[in-house]
Protein backbone atom coordinates (compact mmCIF):
# COMPACT_ATOMS: atom_id res chain seq x y z
CA UNK A 1 0.00 0.00 0.00
CA UNK A 2 0.60 3.49 -0.33
CA UNK A 3 1.16 5.99 2.49
CA UNK A 4 2.66 9.88 1.49
CA UNK A 5 3.93 8.38 -1.73
CA UNK A 6 6.12 5.59 0.28
CA UNK A 7 5.53 1.67 -0.46
CA UNK A 8 4.13 -0.12 2.99
CA UNK A 9 3.86 -3.84 3.11
CA UNK A 10 0.96 -3.47 5.28
CA UNK A 11 -0.96 -0.62 7.43
CA UNK A 12 0.64 -1.21 11.21
CA UNK A 13 3.00 1.02 12.45
CA UNK A 14 5.69 0.34 15.46
CA UNK A 15 4.97 2.83 17.84
CA UNK A 16 7.89 5.52 18.82
CA UNK A 17 9.35 5.11 22.21
CA UNK A 18 8.80 0.77 22.24
CA UNK A 19 11.42 -1.06 21.21
CA UNK A 20 13.17 0.95 18.29
CA UNK A 21 16.79 1.80 19.93
CA UNK A 22 18.94 0.35 16.78
CA UNK A 23 18.36 -1.18 13.42
CA UNK A 24 18.85 -4.47 14.43
CA UNK A 25 15.52 -4.88 16.26
CA UNK A 26 13.83 -1.97 13.90
CA UNK A 27 14.46 -4.12 11.33
CA UNK A 28 13.24 -7.39 13.37
CA UNK A 29 10.13 -5.59 13.91
CA UNK A 30 9.71 -4.77 10.47
CA UNK A 31 10.38 -8.78 9.84
CA UNK A 32 7.46 -9.55 11.79
CA UNK A 33 4.77 -7.56 9.95
CA UNK A 34 5.06 -4.00 10.81
CA UNK A 35 4.96 -1.55 7.98
CA UNK A 36 6.27 0.81 9.53
CA UNK A 37 8.81 1.24 12.17
CA UNK A 38 9.51 4.08 14.14
CA UNK A 39 12.74 5.04 16.04
CA UNK A 40 13.09 6.31 19.60
CA UNK A 41 12.51 10.13 20.00
CA UNK A 42 15.64 11.97 19.17
CA UNK A 43 16.26 15.28 21.30
CA UNK A 44 18.44 17.83 21.12
CA UNK A 45 21.04 16.86 23.79
CA UNK A 46 21.97 13.69 25.72
CA UNK A 47 19.39 12.66 28.13
CA UNK A 48 19.26 9.57 30.33
CA UNK A 49 15.60 9.88 31.19
CA UNK A 50 14.42 8.93 34.61
CA UNK A 51 15.63 6.76 37.04
CA UNK A 52 13.61 3.37 37.40
CA UNK A 53 10.83 1.81 37.99
CA UNK A 54 9.86 3.38 34.70
CA UNK A 55 7.64 1.38 32.77
CA UNK A 56 4.62 -0.56 34.73
CA UNK A 57 2.36 -3.22 33.43
CA UNK A 58 -1.06 -2.63 35.46
CA UNK A 59 -2.48 -5.35 33.06
CA UNK A 60 -5.05 -3.75 31.30
CA UNK A 61 -2.49 -1.21 30.08
CA UNK A 62 0.49 0.29 31.31
CA UNK A 63 1.74 3.39 32.99
CA UNK A 64 4.96 4.85 32.01
CA UNK A 65 7.68 7.67 32.88
CA UNK A 66 11.17 6.86 30.72
CA UNK A 67 11.36 10.80 30.26
CA UNK A 68 12.75 10.98 26.85
CA UNK A 69 16.04 9.32 27.00
CA UNK A 70 17.95 10.41 24.32
CA UNK A 71 21.78 10.30 22.91
CA UNK A 72 20.76 13.53 21.50
CA UNK A 73 20.90 14.23 17.69
CA UNK A 74 24.38 14.89 17.25
CA UNK A 75 25.64 12.25 18.92
CA UNK A 76 23.97 9.11 16.77
CA UNK A 77 26.59 9.11 13.58
CA UNK A 78 27.12 5.64 14.07
CA UNK A 79 23.72 4.65 13.90
CA UNK A 80 22.61 6.25 11.33
CA UNK A 81 25.37 5.24 9.39
CA UNK A 82 23.80 1.53 10.08
CA UNK A 83 20.76 2.77 8.93
CA UNK A 84 22.04 3.98 5.61
CA UNK A 85 21.36 0.72 4.61
CA UNK A 86 17.98 -0.34 5.72
CA UNK A 87 15.85 -2.42 3.30
CA UNK A 88 12.61 -1.03 5.56
CA UNK A 89 10.73 2.20 5.58
CA UNK A 90 11.81 4.24 9.13
CA UNK A 91 9.90 6.68 10.43
CA UNK A 92 11.92 9.05 12.95
CA UNK A 93 10.37 10.65 15.50
CA UNK A 94 12.01 14.04 17.16
CA UNK A 95 11.39 16.31 20.26
CA UNK A 96 12.93 19.56 21.17
CA UNK A 97 12.03 21.88 23.99
CA UNK A 98 11.63 25.18 22.01
CA UNK A 99 11.02 25.56 18.49
CA UNK A 100 14.78 26.03 17.73
CA UNK A 101 15.21 23.22 19.26
CA UNK A 102 12.75 21.15 16.92
CA UNK A 103 14.20 22.97 14.00
CA UNK A 104 17.81 21.70 15.22
CA UNK A 105 16.86 18.26 15.47
CA UNK A 106 14.84 18.40 12.02
CA UNK A 107 17.53 20.25 9.93
CA UNK A 108 20.06 17.60 10.84
CA UNK A 109 17.90 14.41 11.03
CA UNK A 110 16.35 15.57 7.63
CA UNK A 111 19.70 15.00 6.08
CA UNK A 112 20.40 11.52 7.58
CA UNK A 113 17.11 10.68 4.82
CA UNK A 114 14.06 9.01 7.08
CA UNK A 115 11.39 8.15 5.24
CA UNK A 116 8.65 10.65 7.29
CA UNK A 117 9.60 12.32 10.27
CA UNK A 118 7.05 12.74 13.02
CA UNK A 119 7.52 14.92 15.74
CA UNK A 120 6.29 14.28 19.17
CA UNK A 121 4.43 17.68 20.49
CA UNK A 122 2.49 15.41 23.56
CA UNK A 123 4.89 13.46 25.52
CA UNK A 124 3.77 14.04 29.48
CA UNK A 125 7.37 12.36 30.82
CA UNK A 126 9.52 15.22 30.75
CA UNK A 127 8.63 18.61 32.72
CA UNK A 128 10.48 20.57 30.00
CA UNK A 129 9.92 18.81 26.52
CA UNK A 130 7.18 18.74 23.93
CA UNK A 131 3.68 18.80 25.73
CA UNK A 132 3.02 22.40 25.55
CA UNK A 133 2.97 22.78 21.71
CA UNK A 134 0.27 19.65 21.89
CA UNK A 135 -2.23 21.29 23.63
CA UNK A 136 -2.27 24.65 22.47
CA UNK A 137 -3.03 24.87 18.68
CA UNK A 138 -0.97 28.25 18.39
CA UNK A 139 1.99 26.74 19.49
CA UNK A 140 1.43 23.29 17.39
CA UNK A 141 1.15 25.19 14.37
CA UNK A 142 4.28 27.22 15.09
CA UNK A 143 6.59 24.25 15.66
CA UNK A 144 5.10 22.49 12.86
CA UNK A 145 5.65 25.29 10.39
CA UNK A 146 9.14 25.78 11.28
CA UNK A 147 9.83 22.24 11.34
CA UNK A 148 7.99 21.60 7.83
CA UNK A 149 10.49 24.38 6.46
CA UNK A 150 13.50 22.53 7.27
CA UNK A 151 12.45 18.91 6.73
CA UNK A 152 12.35 16.76 3.28
CA UNK A 153 10.56 14.53 4.48
CA UNK A 154 6.69 14.28 5.23
CA UNK A 155 5.81 15.14 8.35
CA UNK A 156 3.67 13.20 10.84
CA UNK A 157 2.58 15.57 13.85
CA UNK A 158 1.88 13.24 17.08
CA UNK A 159 -0.33 14.56 19.19
CA UNK A 160 -1.55 14.12 22.75
CA UNK A 161 -5.09 13.49 23.84
CA UNK A 162 -4.33 15.97 26.53
CA UNK A 163 -5.00 18.71 24.22
CA UNK A 164 -8.40 20.30 25.42
CA UNK A 165 -10.01 19.57 21.53
CA UNK A 166 -7.60 17.25 19.85
CA UNK A 167 -9.17 18.33 16.56
CA UNK A 168 -8.49 22.05 17.15
CA UNK A 169 -4.75 20.94 17.35
CA UNK A 170 -5.12 18.79 14.38
CA UNK A 171 -6.52 21.00 12.36
CA UNK A 172 -3.68 23.45 13.17
CA UNK A 173 -1.06 20.54 12.46
CA UNK A 174 -2.31 20.74 9.26
CA UNK A 175 -2.79 24.11 8.13
CA UNK A 176 1.51 24.97 8.98
CA UNK A 177 1.70 21.90 6.70
CA UNK A 178 2.07 18.34 8.22
CA UNK A 179 1.20 15.73 6.08
CA UNK A 180 -0.32 13.38 8.24
CA UNK A 181 -1.25 13.31 12.04
CA UNK A 182 -0.32 10.17 15.06
CA UNK A 183 -3.06 10.46 17.71
CA UNK A 184 -3.20 9.36 20.39
CA UNK A 185 0.36 9.41 22.55
CA UNK A 186 -0.22 8.43 25.79
CA UNK A 187 -3.24 9.50 27.91
CA UNK A 188 -3.10 11.17 31.35
CA UNK A 189 -0.92 11.50 32.96
CA UNK A 190 -1.75 9.15 36.05
CA UNK A 191 -0.15 7.70 39.06
CA UNK A 192 -0.31 4.69 40.45
CA UNK A 193 0.66 4.30 44.47
CA UNK A 194 1.89 1.50 46.35
CA UNK A 195 -0.22 1.55 49.54
CA UNK A 196 2.97 -0.17 51.44
CA UNK A 197 5.36 1.83 50.40
CA UNK A 198 2.82 5.04 50.90
CA UNK A 199 4.33 6.54 47.12
CA UNK A 200 3.72 6.46 43.92
CA UNK A 201 5.72 3.69 42.20
CA UNK A 202 7.25 5.55 39.44
CA UNK A 203 10.08 7.29 40.08
CA UNK A 204 8.89 10.23 38.52
CA UNK A 205 5.80 9.77 40.32
CA UNK A 206 3.06 10.69 37.25
CA UNK A 207 3.06 8.65 33.92
CA UNK A 208 1.66 8.09 30.78
CA UNK A 209 -0.87 5.67 30.33
CA UNK A 210 -0.62 2.91 27.20
CA UNK A 211 -2.28 -0.06 26.03
CA UNK A 212 -6.06 -1.50 25.64
CA UNK A 213 -7.50 0.75 29.04
CA UNK A 214 -7.09 4.08 26.89
CA UNK A 215 -8.46 2.51 23.20
CA UNK A 216 -11.77 4.23 23.57
CA UNK A 217 -9.88 7.68 24.09
CA UNK A 218 -8.23 7.06 20.96
CA UNK A 219 -10.68 6.12 19.19
CA UNK A 220 -12.73 9.32 20.46
CA UNK A 221 -9.52 11.27 18.97
CA UNK A 222 -9.32 9.62 15.82
CA UNK A 223 -12.77 9.88 15.00
CA UNK A 224 -12.91 13.36 16.02
CA UNK A 225 -9.99 14.65 13.98
CA UNK A 226 -10.97 12.70 10.94
CA UNK A 227 -13.73 14.87 11.08
CA UNK A 228 -11.34 18.33 11.20
CA UNK A 229 -8.63 16.93 8.47
CA UNK A 230 -8.57 15.90 5.29
CA UNK A 231 -4.63 14.72 6.03
CA UNK A 232 -4.21 10.94 6.42
CA UNK A 233 -4.31 9.20 10.27
CA UNK A 234 -2.33 7.11 11.89
CA UNK A 235 -4.22 5.84 14.77
CA UNK A 236 -2.86 4.51 17.51
CA UNK A 237 -3.61 3.45 21.25
CA UNK A 238 -4.44 -0.20 22.93
CA UNK A 239 -4.87 -1.91 19.86
CA UNK A 240 -3.93 -5.35 20.49
CA UNK A 241 -5.88 -7.62 17.71
CA UNK A 242 -6.98 -6.86 13.83
CA UNK A 243 -10.62 -6.30 15.40
CA UNK A 244 -9.15 -3.25 17.05
CA UNK A 245 -7.44 -2.03 13.91
CA UNK A 246 -10.36 -2.48 12.45
CA UNK A 247 -12.37 0.06 14.78
CA UNK A 248 -9.21 2.26 14.30
CA UNK A 249 -9.75 2.50 11.22
CA UNK A 250 -13.20 2.77 11.08
CA UNK A 251 -12.56 6.10 12.97
CA UNK A 252 -10.67 7.12 10.35
CA UNK A 253 -7.28 6.24 10.36
CA UNK A 254 -5.50 4.96 7.46
CA UNK A 255 -2.54 3.46 9.81
CA UNK A 256 -2.57 1.48 12.59
CA UNK A 257 -0.05 1.78 15.31
CA UNK A 258 1.09 -0.52 17.91
CA UNK A 259 3.36 -0.19 20.70
CA UNK A 260 2.22 -1.28 24.33
CA UNK A 261 0.93 -4.44 22.39
CA UNK A 262 4.11 -5.86 22.26
CA UNK A 263 3.58 -6.25 25.92
CA UNK A 264 0.99 -8.97 25.66
CA UNK A 265 1.50 -10.66 22.57
CA UNK A 266 5.07 -10.36 21.85
CA UNK A 267 6.42 -8.48 18.89
CA UNK A 268 5.29 -10.86 16.31
CA UNK A 269 2.13 -9.05 16.93
CA UNK A 270 2.17 -7.28 14.19
CA UNK A 271 1.95 -10.09 11.93
CA UNK A 272 -1.09 -11.52 14.17
CA UNK A 273 -2.88 -8.49 13.69
CA UNK A 274 -2.48 -8.30 9.93
CA UNK A 275 -3.60 -11.67 9.63
CA UNK A 276 -6.43 -10.74 11.90
CA UNK A 277 -7.29 -7.61 9.74
CA UNK A 278 -6.83 -9.59 6.64
CA UNK A 279 -9.24 -12.27 7.63
CA UNK A 280 -12.24 -9.63 9.25
CA UNK A 281 -11.79 -8.37 5.77
CA UNK A 282 -11.76 -11.14 3.82
CA UNK A 283 -14.92 -12.40 6.05
CA UNK A 284 -16.99 -9.34 5.53
CA UNK A 285 -15.92 -8.78 1.93
CA UNK A 286 -14.81 -5.59 2.05
CA UNK A 287 -11.42 -3.42 1.53
CA UNK A 288 -9.24 -0.74 4.28
CA UNK A 289 -10.36 1.98 2.06
CA UNK A 290 -14.11 0.95 1.80
CA UNK A 291 -14.10 0.69 6.24
CA UNK A 292 -11.85 3.59 6.42
CA UNK A 293 -14.25 6.30 8.54
CA UNK A 294 -17.16 4.22 7.96
CA UNK A 295 -18.11 5.08 11.64
CA UNK A 296 -18.81 8.62 10.58
CA UNK A 297 -22.24 7.66 8.69
CA UNK A 298 -25.36 9.06 9.70
CA UNK A 299 -26.70 6.73 12.36
CA UNK A 300 -30.09 4.90 11.97
CA UNK A 301 -31.88 7.36 14.33
CA UNK A 302 -30.81 10.40 12.44
CA UNK A 303 -31.67 9.11 9.11
CA UNK A 304 -35.53 8.08 10.33
CA UNK A 305 -35.48 11.54 12.09
CA UNK A 306 -35.41 13.48 9.38
CA UNK B 1 -5.34 -18.90 40.28
CA UNK B 2 -1.86 -18.18 39.66
CA UNK B 3 -0.65 -14.81 41.49
CA UNK B 4 0.04 -11.89 39.11
CA UNK B 5 3.45 -10.83 40.17
CA UNK B 6 5.19 -9.28 36.90
CA UNK B 7 3.01 -6.22 37.11
CA UNK B 8 2.93 -3.49 39.86
CA UNK B 9 5.72 -4.22 42.33
CA UNK B 10 5.17 -6.66 45.54
CA UNK B 11 6.26 -5.39 48.50
CA UNK B 12 8.00 -7.76 50.72
CA UNK B 13 9.60 -7.22 53.78
CA UNK B 14 13.60 -8.16 54.04
CA UNK B 15 12.93 -11.66 55.72
CA UNK B 16 16.51 -12.45 56.19
CA UNK B 17 20.12 -10.54 55.30
CA UNK B 18 23.14 -12.96 55.10
CA UNK B 19 26.57 -11.28 54.80
CA UNK B 20 28.51 -13.31 52.08
CA UNK B 21 31.72 -11.61 52.50
CA UNK B 22 32.75 -8.22 52.70
CA UNK B 23 31.40 -7.62 48.92
CA UNK B 24 28.67 -9.60 48.73
CA UNK B 25 25.42 -10.19 50.72
CA UNK B 26 22.27 -12.18 50.01
CA UNK B 27 18.70 -10.72 50.70
CA UNK B 28 16.04 -13.41 51.43
CA UNK B 29 12.02 -12.76 51.44
CA UNK B 30 9.35 -14.93 52.21
CA UNK B 31 7.38 -15.51 48.95
CA UNK B 32 6.87 -18.44 47.13
CA UNK B 33 7.57 -17.80 43.77
CA UNK B 34 7.11 -19.65 40.34
CA UNK B 35 10.42 -19.86 38.78
CA UNK B 36 13.10 -21.05 36.68
CA UNK B 37 16.87 -20.91 37.38
CA UNK B 38 18.28 -18.16 35.46
CA UNK B 39 15.24 -15.62 35.47
CA UNK B 40 15.43 -12.50 36.86
CA UNK B 41 13.10 -9.62 39.49
CA UNK B 42 13.42 -6.27 39.17
CA UNK B 43 14.01 -5.12 42.76
CA UNK B 44 12.40 -1.47 43.62
CA UNK B 45 13.90 0.04 46.81
CA UNK B 46 10.78 2.94 47.06
CA UNK B 47 12.44 6.40 46.60
CA UNK B 48 15.44 4.89 45.31
CA UNK B 49 15.49 3.40 42.54
CA UNK B 50 14.37 -0.62 40.85
CA UNK B 51 17.40 -2.61 39.26
CA UNK B 52 17.23 -6.11 37.97
CA UNK B 53 18.66 -9.09 40.32
CA UNK B 54 18.93 -12.72 38.57
CA UNK B 55 17.72 -15.37 41.98
CA UNK B 56 20.27 -16.98 43.44
CA UNK B 57 18.12 -18.72 46.15
CA UNK B 58 14.80 -20.60 45.82
CA UNK B 59 12.40 -23.18 48.03
CA UNK B 60 9.05 -23.23 47.59
CA UNK B 61 8.73 -20.97 50.48
CA UNK B 62 11.74 -18.39 50.26
CA UNK B 63 13.61 -16.92 47.13
CA UNK B 64 16.80 -14.50 47.67
CA UNK B 65 19.29 -12.63 45.45
CA UNK B 66 22.74 -11.83 45.81
CA UNK B 67 24.02 -8.68 45.66
CA UNK B 68 27.48 -7.46 45.26
CA UNK B 69 28.12 -4.20 46.85
CA UNK B 70 29.72 -2.05 44.10
CA UNK B 71 27.37 1.04 43.03
CA UNK B 72 25.11 3.67 44.61
CA UNK B 73 21.19 1.18 44.36
CA UNK B 74 23.84 -2.26 45.37
CA UNK B 75 25.41 -0.41 48.47
CA UNK B 76 21.85 0.87 49.06
CA UNK B 77 20.61 -3.06 48.99
CA UNK B 78 23.18 -4.47 51.26
CA UNK B 79 22.79 -2.10 53.62
CA UNK B 80 18.72 -2.52 53.98
CA UNK B 81 17.50 -3.92 57.29
CA UNK B 82 15.78 -7.14 58.50
CA UNK B 83 11.93 -6.02 58.36
CA UNK B 84 12.42 -3.36 55.68
CA UNK B 85 10.46 -3.21 52.83
CA UNK B 86 11.32 -3.59 48.79
CA UNK B 87 8.95 -4.31 46.28
CA UNK B 88 9.49 -7.03 43.22
CA UNK B 89 8.44 -7.29 39.72
CA UNK B 90 8.52 -10.87 38.20
CA UNK B 91 10.37 -13.23 37.12
CA UNK B 92 11.08 -12.00 33.55
CA UNK B 93 13.09 -13.64 31.01
CA UNK B 94 13.80 -17.34 29.59
CA UNK B 95 15.92 -18.79 31.83
CA UNK B 96 18.17 -21.58 31.34
CA UNK B 97 17.56 -24.83 29.13
CA UNK B 98 18.46 -27.72 30.96
CA UNK B 99 19.47 -31.04 30.31
CA UNK B 100 19.46 -34.05 31.95
CA UNK B 101 23.30 -35.49 31.36
CA UNK B 102 26.31 -35.74 33.38
CA UNK B 103 28.03 -34.08 30.81
CA UNK B 104 27.51 -30.89 31.87
CA UNK B 105 30.37 -27.99 32.64
CA UNK B 106 28.98 -24.84 34.98
CA UNK B 107 31.34 -22.09 34.80
CA UNK B 108 31.27 -19.22 36.80
CA UNK B 109 32.63 -15.98 37.42
CA UNK B 110 32.56 -13.41 40.56
CA UNK B 111 28.70 -12.63 41.09
CA UNK B 112 28.09 -14.77 37.85
CA UNK B 113 27.90 -17.93 40.50
CA UNK B 114 24.29 -15.95 41.17
CA UNK B 115 22.35 -17.11 38.31
CA UNK B 116 23.95 -20.49 38.16
CA UNK B 117 23.53 -21.90 41.56
CA UNK B 118 19.77 -22.51 41.59
CA UNK B 119 20.45 -24.37 38.37
CA UNK B 120 23.68 -26.56 39.48
CA UNK B 121 21.46 -27.65 42.16
CA UNK B 122 18.90 -29.48 39.32
CA UNK B 123 21.78 -30.89 37.97
CA UNK B 124 23.52 -34.11 38.39
CA UNK B 125 26.07 -34.12 41.20
CA UNK B 126 28.99 -35.38 38.69
CA UNK B 127 29.03 -32.55 36.64
CA UNK B 128 32.05 -30.55 35.98
CA UNK B 129 32.16 -26.98 38.23
CA UNK B 130 35.06 -24.24 37.53
CA UNK B 131 33.98 -21.48 39.68
CA UNK B 132 36.84 -18.59 39.25
CA UNK B 133 36.82 -14.57 40.69
CA UNK B 134 39.32 -12.34 41.02
CA UNK B 135 40.54 -13.50 44.83
CA UNK B 136 39.70 -15.56 47.16
CA UNK B 137 37.42 -13.06 48.82
CA UNK B 138 35.33 -12.64 45.99
CA UNK B 139 34.37 -16.66 45.73
CA UNK B 140 30.23 -16.60 46.49
CA UNK B 141 28.57 -19.73 48.38
CA UNK B 142 31.91 -21.27 49.31
CA UNK B 143 30.22 -24.18 51.39
CA UNK B 144 26.93 -24.82 49.35
CA UNK B 145 27.20 -27.52 47.12
CA UNK B 146 28.37 -30.84 47.86
CA UNK B 147 29.45 -30.97 43.87
CA UNK B 148 33.50 -30.67 43.89
CA UNK B 149 34.59 -27.74 42.20
CA UNK B 150 37.55 -26.45 40.08
CA UNK B 151 38.58 -23.22 41.89
CA UNK B 152 41.08 -20.27 40.04
CA UNK B 153 41.65 -16.54 40.30
CA UNK B 154 43.16 -14.26 39.02
CA UNK B 155 45.62 -13.50 41.60
CA UNK B 156 46.33 -16.88 42.58
CA UNK B 157 45.19 -16.23 46.44
CA UNK B 158 43.33 -19.39 45.93
CA UNK B 159 43.11 -22.87 43.45
CA UNK B 160 44.42 -22.14 39.84
CA UNK B 161 46.39 -18.61 38.87
CA UNK B 162 44.63 -17.94 35.76
CA UNK B 163 40.98 -18.24 34.54
CA UNK B 164 38.16 -19.76 33.77
CA UNK B 165 38.94 -21.19 30.52
CA UNK B 166 42.25 -22.67 31.42
CA UNK B 167 40.59 -25.18 33.38
CA UNK B 168 37.64 -25.53 30.98
CA UNK B 169 40.31 -26.32 27.88
CA UNK B 170 41.67 -28.76 30.00
CA UNK B 171 39.09 -30.31 31.04
CA UNK B 172 37.60 -30.06 26.78
CA UNK B 173 40.87 -31.74 25.81
CA UNK B 174 41.25 -34.51 28.82
CA UNK B 175 38.02 -35.79 28.05
CA UNK B 176 39.38 -36.35 24.21
CA UNK B 177 41.79 -37.90 25.33
CA UNK B 178 40.78 -40.57 28.23
CA UNK B 179 37.93 -41.12 25.54
CA UNK B 180 35.41 -39.60 28.46
CA UNK B 181 31.85 -38.59 26.61
CA UNK B 182 32.89 -35.39 25.37
CA UNK B 183 30.79 -32.29 27.19
CA UNK B 184 27.40 -31.83 25.96
CA UNK B 185 26.73 -28.42 27.48
CA UNK B 186 28.67 -25.34 28.98
CA UNK B 187 26.75 -22.95 31.19
CA UNK B 188 27.95 -19.82 32.16
CA UNK B 189 27.96 -16.40 33.45
CA UNK B 190 30.24 -14.06 34.58
CA UNK B 191 31.60 -11.36 32.94
CA UNK B 192 30.59 -10.24 29.36
CA UNK B 193 34.77 -10.88 28.43
CA UNK B 194 34.74 -14.29 29.92
CA UNK B 195 31.27 -15.36 28.90
CA UNK B 196 33.01 -14.41 25.21
CA UNK B 197 35.88 -16.53 25.49
CA UNK B 198 33.82 -19.46 27.10
CA UNK B 199 31.50 -19.46 24.15
CA UNK B 200 34.48 -19.05 21.57
CA UNK B 201 35.99 -22.27 23.43
CA UNK B 202 33.06 -24.36 23.26
CA UNK B 203 32.69 -23.37 19.38
CA UNK B 204 36.27 -24.46 18.71
CA UNK B 205 35.51 -27.82 19.90
CA UNK B 206 31.33 -27.81 18.53
CA UNK B 207 30.15 -27.62 22.29
CA UNK B 208 26.71 -25.98 22.58
CA UNK B 209 27.14 -23.03 25.17
CA UNK B 210 24.27 -21.34 27.25
CA UNK B 211 24.96 -18.12 28.20
CA UNK B 212 23.21 -15.31 30.85
CA UNK B 213 23.62 -12.19 29.19
CA UNK B 214 23.56 -8.50 31.65
CA UNK B 215 21.87 -4.90 29.63
CA UNK B 216 20.74 -1.91 31.40
CA UNK B 217 16.94 -2.31 32.07
CA UNK B 218 13.72 -0.39 32.45
CA UNK B 219 10.64 -2.64 31.54
CA UNK B 220 12.12 -5.93 31.78
CA UNK B 221 8.97 -7.52 29.93
CA UNK B 222 10.85 -6.36 26.28
CA UNK B 223 8.67 -3.39 25.27
CA UNK B 224 11.08 -0.54 26.16
CA UNK B 225 13.82 -1.62 23.96
CA UNK B 226 16.85 -0.19 26.69
CA UNK B 227 18.57 -3.81 27.06
CA UNK B 228 18.71 -5.03 23.16
CA UNK B 229 21.42 -6.57 21.85
CA UNK B 230 21.86 -6.20 18.24
CA UNK B 231 18.21 -7.62 17.40
CA UNK B 232 17.58 -9.33 20.94
CA UNK B 233 15.91 -8.18 23.47
CA UNK B 234 17.68 -9.30 26.40
CA UNK B 235 14.99 -8.76 29.23
CA UNK B 236 12.60 -10.69 27.55
CA UNK B 237 14.32 -13.62 24.56
CA UNK B 238 17.51 -13.50 26.88
CA UNK B 239 19.02 -13.32 29.63
CA UNK B 240 20.18 -16.44 28.57
CA UNK B 241 21.61 -16.91 24.80
CA UNK B 242 22.74 -20.34 22.98
CA UNK B 243 25.40 -20.89 20.90
CA UNK B 244 23.29 -20.65 17.61
CA UNK B 245 22.11 -17.27 18.93
CA UNK B 246 24.89 -15.94 19.99
CA UNK B 247 26.90 -16.57 16.61
CA UNK B 248 24.15 -13.91 15.23
CA UNK B 249 24.98 -11.48 17.77
CA UNK B 250 27.43 -9.47 16.28
CA UNK B 251 27.16 -7.14 19.52
CA UNK B 252 27.91 -10.05 22.15
CA UNK B 253 30.93 -8.68 24.15
CA UNK B 254 31.14 -5.46 22.06
CA UNK B 255 28.14 -3.04 22.27
CA UNK B 256 25.64 -2.15 25.21
CA UNK B 257 23.37 0.87 25.26
CA UNK B 258 24.02 3.29 27.98
CA UNK B 259 20.56 5.06 29.80
CA UNK B 260 20.66 7.17 27.26
CA UNK B 261 20.28 4.73 24.91
CA UNK B 262 23.71 5.54 23.26
CA UNK B 263 25.79 2.55 22.06
CA UNK B 264 29.42 2.29 23.06
CA UNK B 265 31.93 -0.59 23.64
CA UNK B 266 31.87 -2.48 26.80
CA UNK B 267 34.77 -0.90 28.98
CA UNK B 268 32.79 2.26 28.92
CA UNK B 269 29.56 0.52 29.57
CA UNK B 270 30.47 -1.63 32.82
CA UNK B 271 32.51 1.46 34.30
CA UNK B 272 29.70 3.26 33.97
CA UNK B 273 26.86 0.55 35.48
CA UNK B 274 29.42 0.45 38.61
CA UNK B 275 28.51 3.84 39.27
CA UNK B 276 25.33 4.04 38.93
Amino acid sequence: MKFLGKNLNNPLVLASGVLGNNKEILERVHKNGCGLVTMKSIGPAPRDGHKNPTVIDLGHGMINAVGLPTPGYAHMEEEWKALEKRNFPLNASIYGGSVKEYQAVAQFVTAKNPDFIEINISCPNSEEHGMIFGVNEKSAFDVVAAVKKVIDQPLIAKLTPQAPDIAKIAKACEDAGADAICAINTAGPGMVIDIEAQMPILAFKKGGLSGPMIKPIAIRCVYDIYKAVSIPIIGLGGVTTGEDAVEMIMAGASLVGIGSGVRYRGINIFNQVNQELNSWLTTHGTTLDKIRGAAHKTNCFQESAQ
Amino acid sequence: MKPVTDQTPIMLKLAHKRIDSANFATLFFDYSLDFKPGQFVMIWIPGMDEKPYTISHHNKSRFGITIEAKGLFSKKAVAMEEGDLMGFRGPFGNGFHTISSSNIAVVAGGCGMAPLAPLVETLDRDIIFIHGARSKEFLLYRHRFDIQRQICTDDGSQGHKGFVTDLLEKEIINRKKTDKQPLEMVYTCGPEIMMHRVFLLCESFDIPCQVSLERYMRCGFGVCGACVCGEQVVCKDGPVFDSKRLRTMDDFNKIALLKSGKPVNMDQYFSWRCQS
